[in-house]
């Protein structure tokens, strides 16, 4: 099974907008998720509408804060404390407002930048030039003691 | 003038099968406001994708809830195999179906006891545990698990089911059938459970989408949705329909689960009459680099699963969204105004599986 699945980046600005949109043309809202990238958050809101599934991204840095879309979609409110809970993520005007106690966790925002571990990207592999051989940890032009 | 009090209701309550905490503002006898607070069982399990290898991680993902364990195995391996391109045997998509659908049966006729034993009807709790049995039987006889199945891989499934095992398991489940008639007349046909569930816990169709109702809630409101309705595993080679009643009440919650459960016998009747031989896992080489949602339809609703690699055995992110998370706003919003005897049935209509929420 592959179901077309649609990713739009969008700016933080414009997301209120978009998704007054999407709940006119009688979207529901599906979830808001967070992952934790390098040094920066990044959200996604799906939505779903007859089985057509579509996510708006945001990305975040932190203590930057985004607005909720609780007004527009009343249950966005739990999935908004939880990103706040997990990730420290500001968002401002959430409907019902925890303050930070909807996870009661044993460190703060387990999941924030400073707390997660991202797994190392495979070192690319540096294609090789001519007819001679390189290896992938030796760069080209570089000696075998300069390389340290 | 009506006095406000606040009563809490949780995290321990005979009633409540798994711990979450509300306080219920009443005036009398009524619910006017209901906040709910969950991490009680807040473990972290998505932050485990830094220390398990991506194919080990499965695991997991099948211990994130006792009754949906299946479902969230299934959704993760799909997620995978989704990134890198497998393509996984007929044989073992027909046999993801089958086993899925057994959880579902053994899910609803589990909240049936439960909501029985809610309402005080003990001997229906009884009798309704007994029926589990004969399918906790199944998956012990074809997975060696009776809970925790451990049976879904990334690429297909642990283990086959022999042509003959899958006769008797359809020659059980139809004998089970006629079990859960009996039990299921007195859900439908009993004056004392209509009393208790019949126009308790009403909540309109507009109201359950807007909200994001998900599985029998949303489907006893006259929504239909239902993801197996996309076609994932084999149910694009199966006569699926969604059960759904229009009542929108505790009752109508019921009547789709009982409905749901003979549904899914007719499914796996379907599926092993279907099955093709064949290989029933692949070997997968490569890692995940990508992302992509799985959607499956839980006994509860539609759970989402986020995959997220980057090309190293770990993965960056997974994220777990399940169907009570989805449910609890709808249930806040039929608590109000309701009577506080009729908490308990209100609050299990939803099903709610509080380990999966909080994973």
């Amino acid at each position: 099974m592959s179901e077309p699945q649609e990713i739009i980046p969008i700016a933080k600005h414009d997301l209120v907008g978009i998704v007054a949109d999407l709940f006119a043309d009688g979207h529901r809202l599906v979830q808001i998720g967070c992952s934790t990238l390098t040094d920066a958050y990044e959200l996604n809101y799906s939505f779903d509408k007859e089985y057509r599934f579509r996510n708006l991204r945001v990305t975040v840095t932190p203590g930057e804060e985004i607005p909720s879309i609780s007004v527009i979609y009343p249950n966005a409110f739990l999935y908004e404390n939880e990103i706040h809970d997990l990730f420290g993520v500001s968002i401002r005007n959430i409907a019902v407002d925890y303050r930070g106690t909807l996870y009661r966790t044993a460190i703060r925002t387990p999941f924030s930048i400073d707390n997660v571990k991202l797994p190392e990207p495979p070192k690319q592999k540096v294609q090789p030039s001519g007819d001679s051989p390189v290896s992938a940890k030796v760069p080209a032009g570089m000696s075998e003691q300069q390389k340290d | 003038m009506a006095h406000k009090n606040i009563i809490p209701i949780g995290p321990q309550h005979p009633v409540l099968p798994e711990p979450i905490h509300f306080d219920l503002v009443t005036e009398d006898e009524k619910i006017v406001d209901a906040i709910p607070s969950i991490s009680y069982v807040h473990r972290g399990l998505e932050r485990l994708v830094e220390k398990r290898d991506f194919l080990d991680f499965v695991h997991v993902a099948d211990r994130i809830c006792g009754l949906c364990s299946f479902m969230h195995s299934m959704g993760y391996c799909q997620a995978v195999e989704e990134i890198m391109g497998v393509e996984v045997p007929q044989r073992a998509l027909y046999l993801r179906s089958i086993w899925a659908e057994l959880s579902r049966i053994h899910s609803h006729i589990f909240w049936l006891g439960v909501a029985a034993d809610a309402f005080g009807f003990e001997s229906l709790f009884m009798q309704a545990m007994r029926q589990r049995e004969q399918v906790l039987d199944i998956f012990e006889e074809t997975t060696g698990g009776r809970v925790i199945l451990g049976v879904c891989k990334v690429g297909g499934v642990r283990r086959d089911i022999s042509a003959d095992t899958l006769k008797g398991i359809v020659k059980r489940l139809t004998k089970l059938k006629k079990d859960l008639e009996e039990i299921g007349s007195v859900f439908i046909n009993d004056y004392s459970v209509q009393h208790r569930l019949c126009g308790v816990g009403f909540i309109s169709r507009e109201d359950a989408y807007t909200l994001g109702c998900l599985g029998p809630m949303a489907r006893a409101s006259g929504l239909f949705i239902d993801m197996r309705a996309l076609g994932y595993a084999a149910y694009k080679f199966l006569e699926f329909e969604p059960m759904v009643e229009t009542a929108g009440d505790c009752h109508a919650r019921c009547l789709v689960r009982i409905r749901e459960n003979y549904h899914s016998i007719d499914l796996i009747r379907q599926a092993v009459d279907k099955i093709p031989e064949g290989p029933f896992a692949v070997t997968v080489k490569g890692v995940p680099d990508g992302e992509y949602f799985s959607r499956v339809e839980q006994p509860r609703g539609e759970v989402i699963h986020y995959v997220k690699g980057n090309g190293s055995r770990f993965l960056q992110r997974f994220r777990v969204r399940v169907p009570t998370f989805s449910n609890i706003p709808a249930m806040i919003r039929v608590l109000k105004g309701a009577e506080i005897a009729d908490v308990p049935n209100i609050i299990l209509t939803i099903d709610p599986c509080i380990s999966c929420t909080e994973r």
